[in-house]
């Protein structure tokens, strides 16, 4: 995993536990879906993707929810649209 | 620039439309009676949601029809015919009699929208236990409350939801004799738990109706009010007649059609129309497993060739919200009546089903008390957009005026705003709220049922949502008490206290903002308000703690103690203190 894939997981999995403060990240299986781990429900997940907009400036549009179910594949999601490692 | 001028201008009727099917035009010939005959009612006077839901098919030329189609998450696709039904729920029944579970015993049920789940509910029903589907997104305290409450006997759950939430509470449930687990972990026996396929594997698939009266007990359905615990509202087995009489009325529901209702039976819809209606009219379900995705439903719709949809508002906003291009590439030939319940439905959405579905949206309004649909847009008849539509066949409703220490008086005149009420003696009416007998004498004024809803009757007869005449929260179109909230959020150690109210919502209707009061020398801080966050979902589940919390100095009370939740929600909306219309009737300030 690459340094800017690192740093992505860090601000998903913060942006999820400002909205889900009980997460506990370490207990989150990447490859599994995430709101099958955590409980998120629609309007919890519709946040999640707006702060991501608002802080990783990436829209994830209604026609790619299929793509960002795990936590990895959101990750490499934003990745491929995230031109440069995310500001700190 | 965009003006007022471009918005389209939207006629206030949406014509029915000629090819709909005539089947509803029952209306004059309309009884019970006759919906009890048409059901094939036995001589002996014994009726089972379960026998006429499944074993009646299976013992038909419709046992090898497919009953459930359920697709999963993972792309997979199960289908279980009537004739299989049959056979599972059996083995079902039989399981839960070899645990001593008998008739009048309480069953919950916790998990996705699973096979699991539905050969649960039936064939609990058919051994005449008293089935209750709880919320996958409840958290632990909603479902100690429930179980609790109801003394529930069995419990099935997933190896994970019972790790997650359960197993924390076990001690405090001493009447739960048996969790029997859907293990989908893979981990293995679980202390104080039953692996159910193996009971499943053992029992026998002989018969195992146990014969029910009209008015035994059959659902449990919990729903909730501003004060106090949650209340269960009890359904016996004659409600299958409204659920029948319903589906073909309001839903235009017929053997041949495959049918998608969108609700989790956790919800009363996903059980009335996600399990028995549709069933008894011998339909074919499609149950989706998978959380909402807009572009998954497209295609749902459009792939499983869906004849009848019932959805809810929240949902479809997010799919207006999502954009019409979402269905461009869509076709849905088959789809022939969308409905929606839940909470009001905007007309923008109903004509939005018109332009980009090719169907209008039929608005309908019923509420867990009710069992089942009493007012609605049918296809029989002209739709209004933005109204709930008019009582159906055999469901007498007025507008009353309510008021605490008068007599509750029928208004007659139209357009005029009281509360909802109904003439008692539906088959799917309540027959009680569990242990709380003076609530449920509270709903009701001679033979009227008071609804709690406000709405006005236009002179047509249409029937229009105005507001609640309490101080329920309507999130997503689910019924949340402020109590449960408010009395969770107490329990911090840095609490004094709390006050929720329903923040108006755009997609959700409402959501949940709590208002707290800290104890003396507490700082108010951001890591305080996330630990609290923190604290209300770990106990409440996502679906009921609040999505805001903000911290005040005080909470408004009136003279006699209580929060006055309508002058906090009048300051979150920036409205006038004094204007009444955010007071209770009758409240004393």
């Amino acid at each position: 995993m690459t340094q800017k894939h690192e740093q992505i997981r860090t601000e998903v999995l913060a942006i999820v536990r400002r909205l889900a403060p009980e997460v506990d990240p370490a207990r989150i299986i990447p490859d599994k879906s995430l709101r099958a781990q955590i409980d998120l429900d629609s309007m919890d997940w519709l946040n999640v993707l707006a702060t991501i907009h608002e802080i990783l400036g990436v829209n994830i549009p209604e026609t790619d929810y299929g793509k960002v179910v795990t936590l990895d594949g959101i990750v490499a999601y934003l990745a491929e649209r995230i031109p440069a490692a995310p500001q700190e | 620039m965009v003006s007022v001028m471009d918005a389209p201008m939207r006629p206030p009727l949406i014509r029915k439309s000629p090819v709909d099917s005539p089947s509803t035009a029952k209306g004059a010939t309309f009884s019970w009676a006759l919906i009890s005959r048409e059901l094939g009612e036995s001589s002996d006077g014994t009726i089972n949601i379960a026998h006429l839901a499944v074993d009646r098919h299976a013992r038909s030329a419709r046992a090898g029809k497919t009953a459930f189609r359920f697709l999963g998450a993972d792309g997979s696709t199960r289908n279980v015919s009537y004739g299989e039904l049959a056979g599972l729920t059996d083995r079902f029944g039989n399981t839960l009699k070899s645990l001593d579970v008998k008739k009048g015993d309480r069953v919950f049920v916790l998990c996705g929208r699973i096979c699991e789940l539905y050969v649960t509910v039936l064939g609990a029903l058919k051994i005449g236990a008293v089935v209750s589907p709880l919320f996958q997104s409840f958290g632990p305290e909603p479902i100690r409350s429930r179980i609790g409450q109801a003394a529930g006997k069995v419990l099935v759950t997933t190896a994970s939801a019972y790790q997650r939430k359960v197993a924390v509470l076990r001690a405090e449930l001493p009447s739960l004799k048996h969790v029997l687990l859907i293990d989908d972990l893979g981990a293995g026996t679980i202390a104080g738990t039953l692996d159910v396929h193996t009971l499943l594997r053992a029992a026998p698939e002989t018969p195992a109706l146990v014969p029910t009266g009209p008015e035994d007990p059959a659902l449990l359905h919990f729903t909730s009010g501003t004060t106090g615990l949650p209340k269960g509202a009890i359904h016996v087995h004659s409600a299958v007649l409204t659920h029948y009489a319903t589906a073909r009325i309001a839903l235009d529901l017929h053997p041949d059609d495959v049918f998608w209702c969108t609700a989790d039976p956790g919800w009363v819809t996903g059980t009335s129309y996600g399990i028995v209606a549709p069933l008894v009219i011998g339909a074919t379900c499609i149950v989706d497993g998978a959380d909402f995705d807009p572009l998954r439903w497209a295609r749902i719709l459009e792939s499983e060739r869906i004849n009848v949809w019932y959805t809810a508002p929240t949902a479809i906003r997010l799919l207006m919200k999502a954009g019409p291009e979402l269905f461009a590439g869509h076709r849905f030939p088959v789809l022939r009546l969308i409905a929606s319940v839940g909470e009001a439905l905007n007309p923008e959405a109903v004509w939005w089903g018109q332009d980009v579905l090719g169907r209008p949206i039929h608005d309908n309004w019923w509420q867990s008390e009710t069992g089942g649909i009493m007012i609605g847009n049918t296809a029989a008849q002209d739709i209004k957009p933005g109204s709930m539509g008019r009582p159906l066949p055999g469901i007498a409703a007025h507008v009353v005026r309510h008021q605490e220490g008068e007599p509750v008086t029928v208004i007659e005149a139209p357009d005029t705003v009281g509360e909802l009420a109904l003439e008692t003696g539906w088959p799917s009416m309540f027959r009680g709220y569990l242990d709380q007998p003076a609530r449920y004498r509270e709903c009701f004024a001679g033979n009227l049922y008071l609804t709690g809803d406000l709405v006005r009757r236009d002179a047509d007869g249409y029937y229009w949502f105005v507001g609640r005449s309490d101080d329920v929260i309507k999130s997503s179109g689910h019924l949340i008490g402020s109590f449960e909230v408010e009395s969770v959020l107490m329990e911090h150690p840095t609490v004094a206290e709390a006050g929720v109210v329903g923040k108006p919502d755009e997609l959700a209707g409402e959501v949940i903002k709590a208002f707290v009061v800290l104890k003396r020398d507490i700082e108010p801080t951001e890591d305080l308000r996330l630990a609290l966050m923190a604290h209300a979902r770990r106990r409440l589940g996502a679906a009921v703690a609040p999505k805001e919390i903000a911290f005040v100095p005080a909470l408004p009370h009136t003279r006699s103690g209580k929060i006055m939740r309508r002058l906090l929600k009048a300051r979150e909306l920036g409205l006038p203190e004094g204007d009444s219309s955010t007071l209770a009737q009758g409240e004393e300030i």
